[in-house]
């Protein structure tokens, strides 16, 4: 091609017009951050309600709207477009591609969610109010009683997957296609393989929730009863549906955390990442299990008790998969030479949690015990362990790992780590607590509770007010950073940090890899 | 504040809140009950001694493997013994658990001969309850929530049931098999007492089984476990646990209720019969 260097456009069509792989990645990044703290918003209102038992600052119909919003916006707005966020920053930097397969489709799949955001959220001010039925949406609470704000609701997901279905196809397709030569399978760094293996999850599932969706939406508008018995349908077949799509989407979310865990961990052991191979059949048998263990969610709604057996037995294989890559993890470290800048913390942090949050998982999985756990705060206290601690801890590591590379600037260090020990003390006090009230009996998603869980519920308030101040702390160090880091322009930027993005110089210039690069390491060294 | 944060401190530092903050499930009064407790706390204890166990080396790691104590990093990377070892362990550990699971779970589902049923249905947002029996005056009744509006807002102090009480519990014999049948009339419901370990989803349209039998009399209390709407979290249950002949006296009287209702609704009254009832009501 000769000589076509050029920088950015200029003003606002830079980022409207934009097929540029880390503009797309930057303007995800954040947009999620955005859609975090509105979502942790709303977690505000949820906690600042539940400080105390009775009814103080809202109606109970609102806080349904508050739960329901929170879950959505974080599930949807902030986990999954912050990974896609980072997968477009470092997928062809990683493989050693000058940009996404397919720029322009990648342009279009990140502006199609402001709108739908926009969307979801304007229904707080329609009549009826938003929708106010749990993230899960459970039909027919969420069809024949739910607000007319449910139309917007489903038009939203609709964009929602829209999106991820084309951020999906972009990262296989780059993936599949534009390695650079040398760039085989077995020598992709583990964030990319857990994004490959992810995306087609989302491939998989999200035309499912388009499905079970648009079944609302028949059900709601033009006479059909998919979800109604009155009509010869099944409530329960909306739960089958939206958690044959449920339960592989919260692998969507934590398997790209894996894969930052995974390269994070050997950068700062000084030591190449253990059980590479099996690191990768771990992830490829967790996505495979995905798909057959959905209605352990569902172990009240009286399935038959083959049904009850098959999904517990194979809800209780994910714990193998899952526990050999947290023992890789830990020889990843063992005997390495560990230092613990922010990243590390995050992601030790991590795996303190995500394990604990792991093992509560396990539990979970005993049907007969799940007959006492399920729908109470010990599964609000569980999937706050992997989502929080699991998701949003290994991606606050990604940007404090990688931000530097991107921006050319280092971030605060003493800053970062005191976001850290409030963020793991605020997160332990606020949902630590949680499984004791739901083990005591306290079902969840309730706006008012009974006085013996006064306790814990102000502690866990506490708690939330500590960890949702502490985000704003990490908005400050990342703004700051941007703006005024101090410079740096060693191309990598930590001493053990291993991969192509660290072989561009620092910060990342607009355009990398125009020229595919040698391929430097053996296999199973990241 | 301030009030409000000594309060908290103290509540947790006064050994008599310790009944108060229950933090383990309760193993409950049935022989159900008590199996799942002890599998959750069998799981519990494995879980426990292998997060011990992996935390430990992972703690050792960080304290002797420091960069800042000139530990030099190991090269090695992988070793097919272990990892075969920590696949094939952990599967072990796991059918271990599974065997007792199962049982348990053919327990829970055993629903056969029953000596009573009683058909439990969810509303928006109170349970109907009806004793299901071949003879005599049906006897069906709704359960609602009794905790005043002015508790609930804070205008009045908050009694020690709050929220979890009822205007009719639903009454049951003890050391007999009561199968509930459970189904609901608007969405999805679902009734739950743990100290009994029953939790069942209320579908519209499907009616699911459960069962129980209560060796102790007492007052159990539970809750919708289901999100329901708006007043999700003010519906509770109430189940009041009496001998056989307290609960033959309560259905007699409740029969005897019921007749008089059923009679009432089927007469044919002259005005002046109208006008003698209602006169005596009033009076």
């Amino acid at each position: 091609m000769g000589e076509h260097h050029h920088g950015p456009a200029q003003g606002i069509s830079r980022w409207l017009f934009t097929t540029n792989h880390k503009d797309i990645g930057t303007m995800y990044l954040w947009f999620s951050f955005a859609m975090f703290l509105l979502g942790g918003f709303f977690a505000m209102v949820i906690r600042a309600e539940l400080f105390q038992p009775g009814m103080q600052l809202v109606e109970p119909g609102f806080f349904n709207q508050m739960t329901t919003l929170h879950g959505l916006v974080m599930v949807f707005g902030a986990i999954m477009p912050s990974f896609v966020g980072l997968a477009n920053w470092l997928i062809p930097m990683m493989v050693g591609a000058p940009d996404m397969a397919l720029p322009r489709m990648n342009n279009w799949s990140f502006w199609i969610l402001p709108p739908a955001f926009l969307m979801l959220a304007s229904t707080l001010f329609m009549e009826g109010g938003a929708p106010a039925f749990g993230w899960t949406f459970y039909a027919p609470l969420s069809t024949t009683y739910a607000a007319p704000s449910v139309t917007f609701f489903i038009f939203a997901i609709h964009i929602l997957g829209v999106s991820s279905i084309m951020g999906s196809i972009n990262i296989i397709a780059t993936v599949m296609n534009m390695r650079a030569p040398g760039m085989t399978y077995m020598k992709m760094p583990l964030f990319v393989w857990t994004w490959l293996i992810t995306a087609f999850l989302l491939v998989a599932v999200m035309p499912v929730l388009a499905g079970a969706v648009t079944m609302m939406l028949m059900d709601i508008h033009f006479g059909t009863s998919f979800f109604s018995a009155a009509g010869g349908g099944d409530p329960v077949l909306f739960q089958h549906i939206f958690w044959f799509f449920g339960h592989p989407e919260v692998y969507i979310i934590i398997l790209p955390a894996f894969g930052v865990v995974s390269q994070i961990i050997p950068a700062f052991s000084r030591k190449p990442l253990f059980g590479y191979a099996s690191m990768v059949y771990a992830t490829a048998s967790i996505a495979f299990l995905s798909f057959i263990v959905w209605a352990h969610h569902m172990y009240t709604v009286g399935m038959p008790i083959a049904g009850e057996l098959f999904f517990m037995y194979a809800t209780m294989l994910i714990a193998v998969p899952t526990g050999v890559k947290v023992f890789n993890w830990i020889s990843t470290m063992w005997r390495g030479a560990l230092s613990f800048e922010t990243p590390m913390l995050f992601c030790i942090g991590f795996l303190i949690l995500f394990t604990l949050g792991g093992f509560t998982g396990l539990m979970l999985s005993i049907a007969p015990a799940d007959f006492q756990y399920h729908d109470t705060y010990f599964v609000v206290a569980h999937f706050h362990y992997v989502m929080v601690a699991g998701a949003v801890f290994s991606m606050t590591a990604a940007v404090y790992y990688w931000l530097p590379k991107w921006c050319g600037r280092m971030y605060n260090e003493a800053m970062g780590r005191t976001h850290f020990w409030i963020s793991f003390i605020g997160f332990n006090i606020t949902f630590f607590p949680q499984h004791f009230v739901g083990l005591a009996g306290m079902p969840r998603r309730i706006p008012d509770y009974a006085l013996q869980f006064a306790d814990f519920n102000m502690m866990s308030s506490i708690g939330a007010f500590i960890y949702g101040a502490s985000q704003l702390l990490f908005l400050y160090n990342v703004i700051a950073t941007v703006v005024a880091g101090k410079p740096i322009s060693d191309e990598k930027v930590w001493d053990g940090a291993e991969g192509l993005e660290w072989t561009v110089p620092t910060p990342a210039p607009y355009h990398t890899f125009e020229e595919p690069p040698l391929v430097p390491k053996p296999a199973g060294t990241i | 504040m301030g009030r409000v944060f000594s309060g908290a401190v103290l509540a947790f530092l006064s050994p008599l809140a310790a009944a108060q903050n229950q933090i383990n499930m309760s193993p409950g009064v049935t022989e159900i009950g008590a199996d799942i407790f002890e599998l959750h706390m069998l799981i519990m204890w494995i879980c426990v001694l292998i997060g011990v166990a992996v935390f430990a080396v992972m703690f050792y790691s960080i304290y002797a493997h420091r960069k800042s104590k000139g530990h030099q990093a190991s090269q090695f990377h992988e070793s097919t013994k272990v990892e075969v070892a920590w696949t094939v362990v952990p599967f072990l550990i796991l059918i271990a658990m599974a065997v007792p699971a199962t049982s348990t779970l053919l327990e829970v589902y055993d629903n056969d001969e029953a000596e009573l049923d009683i058909l439990i249905t969810g509303y928006q947002w109170k349970w109907k309850y009806e004793y299901l029996e071949e003879s005599g005056e049906p006897v069906a009744f709704f359960s609602n929530l009794v905790t005043s509006q002015e508790e609930i807002y804070n205008t009045d102090e908050k009694g020690d049931n709050y929220l979890l009480e009822v205007d009719e519990p639903l009454v049951i014999p003890t050391n007999t098999k009561v199968r509930f049948l459970v189904t609901a009339n608007d969405v999805i419901h679902s009734w739950w007492v743990p100290e009994i370990a029953v939790k069942r989803d209320a579908i519209p349209g499907f009616i699911n089984e459960a069962w129980t039998r209560v060796p102790e009399e007492g007052i159990y209390r539970g809750q919708c476990t289901e999100l329901c709407g708006a007043y999700h979290g003010f519906m509770p249950v109430e189940v009041h646990a009496v001998s056989r002949d307290e609960f033959d006296a309560w259905m007699a009287a409740k029969r005897g209720a019921a007749a008089a209702q059923t009679q009432l609704a089927m007469q044919t009254l002259s005005v002046d019969g109208l006008m003698d009832l209602t006169g005596k009501d009033d009076g």
